[in-house]
Parts: C-alpha cells; structure tokens; sequence
C-alpha cells in the first residue's frame, strides 16, 4: 500500500472514488428513461467548456461544468419541443460542442491538443488539489439528489404521464436530472475522460441488472462495482504503466462480462427454490388438466 | 348530492393539426361510476388525458372537484391507471417499489413514514398482489402488471379513480379481482370514469355510459343493455353524416 504516501495518488484515489459512486447513481435514471447516451452527449458539449477554460485562463473544471449544464439543459428543451427533428438538433449540439472544444483550445495561448487529450481520456495523475475541491462539492451534489430524491426521480424516469399525475414537478426534476448528470460528467472528466465518462454511467448499471430484481437493489450494486472498478483502475495504474480511464473502463466491461456469465445458472437456482420452497407459487412444470385424470393425482 | 367530481364542457382538442375531441360535455358526479365507451380511435384516452391535463385543450372548460383543471393541486385525491404501455423502465423495479410511487402524493418531499408504507401494503392486498410484493414487475404477466398499476392508483387512498382499458388483455382471474376491487372501491364512496372497450364484468358496476365518436358525444345515459343490435337505439339522429365507420358503435361495444 506504498502509494498511499504519495500526495497525488491519494487526491487521485479520492476523485476515482468519487467517481466511482456519482457515475452509477445518474447513469441508473438515464439508464431507466433509456437516455443510456445522454452522457455521451454532454461528455461533447462539455469539451467547449474545456477549451473556453483555457482561452479565457478560467478552471477548465468549473467551465466544463458551466457549458455542460447550459448544453444539458438545452437537451432537455429540444426533446420538449423539438419533436420530429429532436435528434438533428441534438447531432448539432454534439458535434458542435466537440469543434468548439478544439477551436478554443487552439485558440488559447496556453492550450494546445496535448491539454486536451488529458480532458478526452482522463488524467488521474495531474489531478490538483483545486481539481479535487471542485470534484467533492461537485459530488456532494450528485450524490445529495440522486438519494435524497431517488423516489421522485425514479417516478419520473419509471411512468412520466402517471408522475404528473400525482402532482410531481415533473419537467423541473427532468432538469434537474440532466443538470445533474452534466455535473457527473465533470466530476469524472479527470478520471476516465470525457470520451469515456458514459461508460461509467451506464456499464456498471446494465452489470447489476445482471443480479438484481429490485431499483435499490440495482442501485447499490452498480455503486459497489463503479467503486471497486475506479480503485482496481487506479491502482493498477501505479503499478503497471497503464492509462487509469481506459484501465477502469475495461474492468467496468470486465465486471458486466464476468456477472452475466455468473447470473444464468443464479436465475436458475432461484427458479428451482421457487418452484419446491414456494406452494402458493406456480408449479415449475406444467400439470396435466384435471379432466382427464380422474383420480386427481395431478401434478407433483 | 350531485357535486360534478369531473366535469368537461365543450372541449376541444387536437393533436398534431388533427381534431380529436370536437366539443366534449362529460360529467361525473360525485358517487358515479362512468364508463366512457367507444371504437378505438374515438378518442376515449384523449378525454381522459385531457382531464388530468396531459392533452392540451384548445377550447372548453375542464374542472376537477370543482376546480378549473390549470388550478388544481389536489391530486392525491386522484388514482389514474394509464392505458396499458409494453414499454417497461430500463432498470429492473420490484411491485412494492412501482405501487410506492402513487402514494408519493401523500408525502412531503417524497420521505415515506410508517402509514406510507402501510398504504402500500394495503393497496397490494386489495389487488390480490401483496405475495408478489418483492418480485420485479418484470416476472409478472399481463394481468398480474394491470393489477399493480391499479394498487399505484389506490395507493394514495384517492376519491377519484380514473382508469383507462382496465380489462384490456387480463386474464379472467384477473378480471374477477378487478372487479372485486372496484366493487370495493365504489361501496367505499369511490368516484370512477373508465374506460372501456367492452362492459363485460363490470356491468353491475356501471351507472351511466356515455359513447364517443370521432370526438364527440354520441350517448349519455343508462349503459347500453344487451350488447346487442339495437343497442343504442336513436343515435342515427346525433351524428347522421359521420360516415366513413358504418356501425362503430357496436364494434366499440362488441369487439
Ligand atoms: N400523440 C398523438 N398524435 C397524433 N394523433 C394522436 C395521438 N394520440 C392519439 N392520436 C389520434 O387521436 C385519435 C384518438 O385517439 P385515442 O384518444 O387514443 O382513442 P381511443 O382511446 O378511443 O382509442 C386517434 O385517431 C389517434 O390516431
Ligand atoms: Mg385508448
């Protein structure tokens, strides 16, 4: 655990595992609305506020988070009101975002496509100490609305029409939804990259469907593995020289590949405990029709 | 006794550049149940969606419990069940957490108190689902998921139940504990409009009809007995033009 001691690795360790929990806990919402690509898309946009950050010589952090937050809120106006031509427009507010992020970067006397590069796959080891007070409170916040709100948000994502209906403001928690999935997008700018941000949003989920019957269950699982993929990336990219967001992805893929494969004979034992714990469930074999056996030894 | 709980006059609606309701007077008062009958197309889902403000109205006035609609806020009052969707959630969700939402009306910010959860309970057990309460709604077959949808209605011990196609594809055993449940509902004082492509079990239950064509009012009255030929006898006079769907209501009532 020798790399406990070194400054970077620990504010590195602390931004993956902020990471690890904040990705998951809105990825599980896009994921229920299948908006899976939701974060792809403001992992674009936000590549202006990048490039933005360093023309005006501002927290490229902070001006990520600005630009994807406006960018996600306009998401959300065109699916309200755009309709037939909704996903054109969202293609030209991607692509545009992605262009403006190399043009201002270029434009910028510091900047140059090296510094981009870093927000495009995540640079766990030049993390500053400012990066890390951005990360916290910027994760404070998406962890205080994904569970502090989780009954509402998940109404909303579940059966829109029926969420209205029990007088929930359902077009403010859609923005709020998308707000705050812009802010998780920053949040893991630093860690696995811009490019690779949705990955984390949305694998770790579609893992823990794999076990789970139940949205809390889904919930806390797909946390427990964005937790344990974002330490195992980190540290294994002390070790072996191994980019830390590309090294987390993998095993993200890992963890989904490795929990489907466990999960087929898991539904079948659970199918067999139903069928002979369960009287009052439905037999797991079908009983021949009572009418032709007259001595009413029907099934088993 | 006759205080409208639902009452619409003269509502117009459209959707897309298309009309869909031409000038709707529906009223439910307060005790009734009031089946809205129909070809599909007729524009039944749009009246009802209208009501609870899901359709934007160009024309009429829509009052729930004597509140314009635009001013309502009590909708713990109200239990919709929407008509049945395929489309489930991306992430897998258990029965108990489905019917949780339709009691979120009762609570403040969403936080679930001991009566909550007790209401959640109760809402199953009036469905006959409470054995299924921790199965994901996914296991479920399609009456099975009609009747947790309902227990979501129920769960927030509403005055109003408003339900779209109820029956549409349950099993019979089904049927049977939905109409049990409604039975229960309306004994209890319950107020109910559904909706409905056939009268089928609920029959008993109904006090009033009202038919719809291409968007408009084509009878309010007793519901129509013996689903029968001549179930509607006179309605040639409402609406003699409206040609291009020879004998829609019997198919409404029969198919
Ligand atoms: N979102 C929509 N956009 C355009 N037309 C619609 C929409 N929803 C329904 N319609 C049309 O409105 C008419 C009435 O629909 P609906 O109220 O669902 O009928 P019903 O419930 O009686 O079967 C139908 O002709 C349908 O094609
Ligand atoms: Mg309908």
């Amino acid at each position: 655990m020798d790399f406990l001691n070194y400054d970077f690795m620990q504010r590195a360790l602390l931004a993956a595992v902020l990471v690890g929990i904040t990705a998951p806990a809105v990825g599980i919402y896009l994921v229920q609305r299948r908006q899976a690509l939701m974060g792809d898309g403001i992992g674009h946009v936000a590549m202006t506020g990048v490039g933005l950050g360093f023309l005006l010589s501002w927290s490229p952090v902070w001006m990520a988070t600005l630009v994807s937050v406006l960018g996600a809120v306009l998401m959300e106006l065109i699916r309200w009101y755009g309709r037939t031509r909704g996903d054109i427009a969202l293609a030209m507010l991607f692509y545009g975002g992605m262009a403006g992020g190399v043009m201002f970067i270029n434009l910028a006397p510091t900047g140059s496509n090296a510094n981009l590069t870093s927000y495009l796959f995540g640079s766990l080891s030049t993390v500053s100490e400012s990066d890390v007070t951005a990360i916290v409170l910027l994760a404070a916040f998406v962890v205080l609305v994904t569970l502090g709100l989780r009954r509402q948000l998940f109404a909303v994502s579940q059966d829109e029409e029926f969420a209205r209906v029990t007088g929930l403001p359902v077009r403010a928690l859609n923005l709020l939804t998308a707000i705050t999935a812009a802010v998780t997008v920053t949040v893991a700018m630093r860690v696995v990259g811009l490019l690779l941000v949705s990955a984390l949003m949305v694998v770790p989920v579609a893992a823990a469907q794999q076990l789970s019957r139940s949205f809390a269950a889904t919930f806390a699982i797909a946390v427990g593995i964005g937790v344990t993929v974002t330490i195992g990336g980190t540290v294994t990219s002390y070790y072996q020289d191994v980019p830390p967001g590309a090294t987390i992805v993998l095993l993200t893929i890992g963890a989904f590949i490795a929990l489907t494969a466990l999960a087929a004979p898991l539904a079948r034992r659970r199918a067999r405990a139903m069928a002979t714990g369960e009287p009052a469930g439905d037999p797991a074999e079908c009983a021949i029709p009572a009418s032709r056996e007259s001595d009413g030894k029907v099934g088993v | 006794m006759t205080e409208p709980v639902i009452s619409l006059r003269g509502v117009r609606a459209e959707l897309g550049s298309r009309p869909v309701l031409r000038g709707i007077d529906l009223t439910v008062n307060r005790g009734e149940v009031v089946a809205l009958l129909g070809a599909n197309g007729s524009g039944k889902s749009t009246a009802v969606r209208s009501v609870i403000g899901q359709v934007p109205v160009s024309a009429g006035e829509i009052e729930l419990f004597g509140t314009p609609r635009a001013r309502f806020r009590d909708w713990a009052r109200v239990g919709y069940v929407p008509q049945r969707t395929t489309a489930a959630g991306g992430v897998p969700a258990t029965v108990t957490e489905i019917v949780s939402s339709g009691r979120l009306s009762r609570t403040r910010f969403g936080v679930f108190r001991k009566a909550d959860r007790a209401a959640v309970r109760h809402a199953l057990e009036l469905v006959g689902m409470a054995d299924r309460a921790k199965d994901s709604v996914d296991a479920l077959s399609g009456g099975q998921h009609q009747r947790v949808l309902i227990a979501r209605a129920l769960a927030s011990d509403p005055e109003l139940l408003i339900m779209d196609e109820p029956m549409a594809g349950v099993d019979l055993a089904s049927q049977e504990v939905l109409a049990r449940t409604l039975r229960e509902q309306v004994a209890a004082g319950a107020t109910v409009l559904l909706v409905l492509h056939e009268l089928g079990p609920l029959e008993p239950l109904i006090d009033r009809a009202v038919v719809l064509r291409d968007g408009c009012v084509l009878h309010d009255g007793p519901p129509p007995k013996a689903v029968g030929q001549h179930a509607l006898p006179g309605h040639d006079h409402v609406h003699p033009h409206a040609a291009h769907d020879a004998e829609p209501i019997r198919t409404g009532l029969l198919s």
